[in-house]
């Protein structure tokens, strides 16, 4: 028991986990990182991404629209934009939203560039979220 | 002695303000569970992101970002947090009576209050007054988004970085059920005092990614827009309590009208009846 940490990921939504888990990874700013039980005193802002945790013989996969984790040695905090977890997550809207964000790219110039590259990066990484559950 | 029609105009004019206050009782009911339960989902990011501040605070010097700047204490802004529209009971008068009191205080205490309000019964009141404020924001009363806090929050930042002002403070009502609300009075800045007396805890030394300086730029501000973004739909959620209550006790109050002015009808009319049996009678004993 004593080698967990406690994950806590709260978005503007509502607190979506709170659980001891032996261990997770999340995407940072700086690129992927994985948290054990112990960890120094860490802070970071998180990207577009995939958070996952071991708990015993359990995975879980979420996808985590940016935000900031704290890490304490026995406690991490996620706090996203928004985060869902791989079975809440609604493959074909992913996929039309992608195909729509890819349409108005071609477009271009009318629109946000930046918006519509971020909206690709959320479909890729939601469907990629949802589909690393399916496999398992 | 009110009049037969008299007293059945009165009653036909009681039961449509009670028709009124039922309806806007239902309404507000449906409006609050709607608030009620976007509230409810804030409150744990607005604490973790407050607890998370704290922690980096603790570490971290004043002179690193603009937010954190702990000035002495000259210029006081103070916020507050009514609604639009009025019928909700105590709801507003309790915050002004409260915001007068701490405002009163300052000002006692030698210290210069801006005034910033949200909600028109706030600003109504300080005009009526002629108290200057600084902002004044309205009709965002029942559709509170998040766009409207940034706004407020992008004010307010400027003029704290301007050092327009040194200390910030919230004055809104915390829903605590449905039948109450408390004015609570919170600071929001500076964000966290460095180095705050009773403060045991050792300050963690924090690794930043990508670094303390660009973390902080990002999280103070939108720390702002959280807690004031909060600090709107807990108003918001309280307000359609108190409307609720209001309303119901309006039409309570309606109810209980209706049937003594209903008994005040029957008993006119028994007494009219019984005059003019009294007539006929005495018009019959004289003609024998």
């Amino acid at each position: 028991m004593e080698n967990k940490i406690l994950l806590e990921i709260v978005t503007p939504y509502g607190s979506v986990f709170s659980d001891q888990v032996d261990e997770f990874s999340a995407t940072g700013s700086e690129g992927e990182f994985g948290v054990l039980p112990g960890h120094a005193p860490f802070l970071t802002t998180l990207k577009i991404g995939m958070l996952t945790y071991k708990k015993g013989q359990e995975t879980g996969f979420f996808f985590v629209n940016s935000g900031y984790a704290e890490i304490g040695p026995d406690k991490a905090t996620i706090l996203a934009d928004s985060a869902e977890r791989a079975e809440d997550i609604d493959i074909e809207r992913a996929k039309a939203a992608m195909k729509r964000a890819e349409e108005r790219m071609k477009q271009a110039e009318k629109i946000d560039f930046a918006r519509a590259t971020a909206a690709i990066q959320r479909a890729t990484i939601r469907v990629q979220v949802a589909e690393k559950k399916g496999s398992k | 002695m009110a009049t037969l029609r008299d007293i059945k105009r009165r009653i036909k004019a009681v039961n449509n303000t009670r028709q009124i206050t039922k309806a806007m009782k239902m309404v507000a009911a449906a409006k609050l569970r709607k608030s009620q339960g976007r509230m409810l989902e804030m409150r744990p990011y607005a604490e973790k992101m407050s607890a998370v501040l704290a922690n980096l605070a603790r570490g971290a010097e004043s002179a690193l970002h603009p937010l954190l700047a702990f000035r002495p204490r000259k210029t006081i802004e103070v916020v507050i947090l009514t609604s639009d529209r009025g019928l909700c009971g105590a709801f507003n008068s309790n915050i002004l009576k409260a915001a007068q009191k701490f405002i009163g205080g300052l000002r006692k205490d030698g210290f210069d209050v801006a005034i910033t309000t949200v909600g028109k019964k706030s600003s109504d009141y300080v005009r009526r007054r002629n108290i200057p404020t600084r902002r004044t924001w309205s009709g965002l009363s029942g559709r509170v988004t998040y766009a409207h806090a940034q706004e407020i929050a992008n004010d307010i930042i400027e003029s704290y970085i301007s050092e327009a002002m040194d200390e910030v403070v919230l004055i809104y009502n915390e829903f605590k059920s449905v039948i109450a609300q408390q004015v609570v009075v919170a600071r929001l800045l500076p964000l966290v005092p460095v180095g705050t007396e009773g403060d045991t805890e050792p300050a963690l030394d924090f690794i930043y990614e990508p670094s303390q300086e660009e973390i902080f730029n990002v999280l103070l501000p939108k720390n702002v827009e959280i807690q004031i973004y909060r600090a709107l739909l807990e108003s918001q959620a309280s307000e359609e309590a108190a409307r609720m209550t209001a309303m119901e006790n309006a039409t309570k109050n309606a109810n209980e009208m209706i049937d003594r002015l209903t008994l005040q009808y029957n008993k006119a009319r028994q007494a009219a009846i019984t005059k003019e049996l009294m007539d006929i009678v005495g018009g019959v004993e004289a003609l024998k």
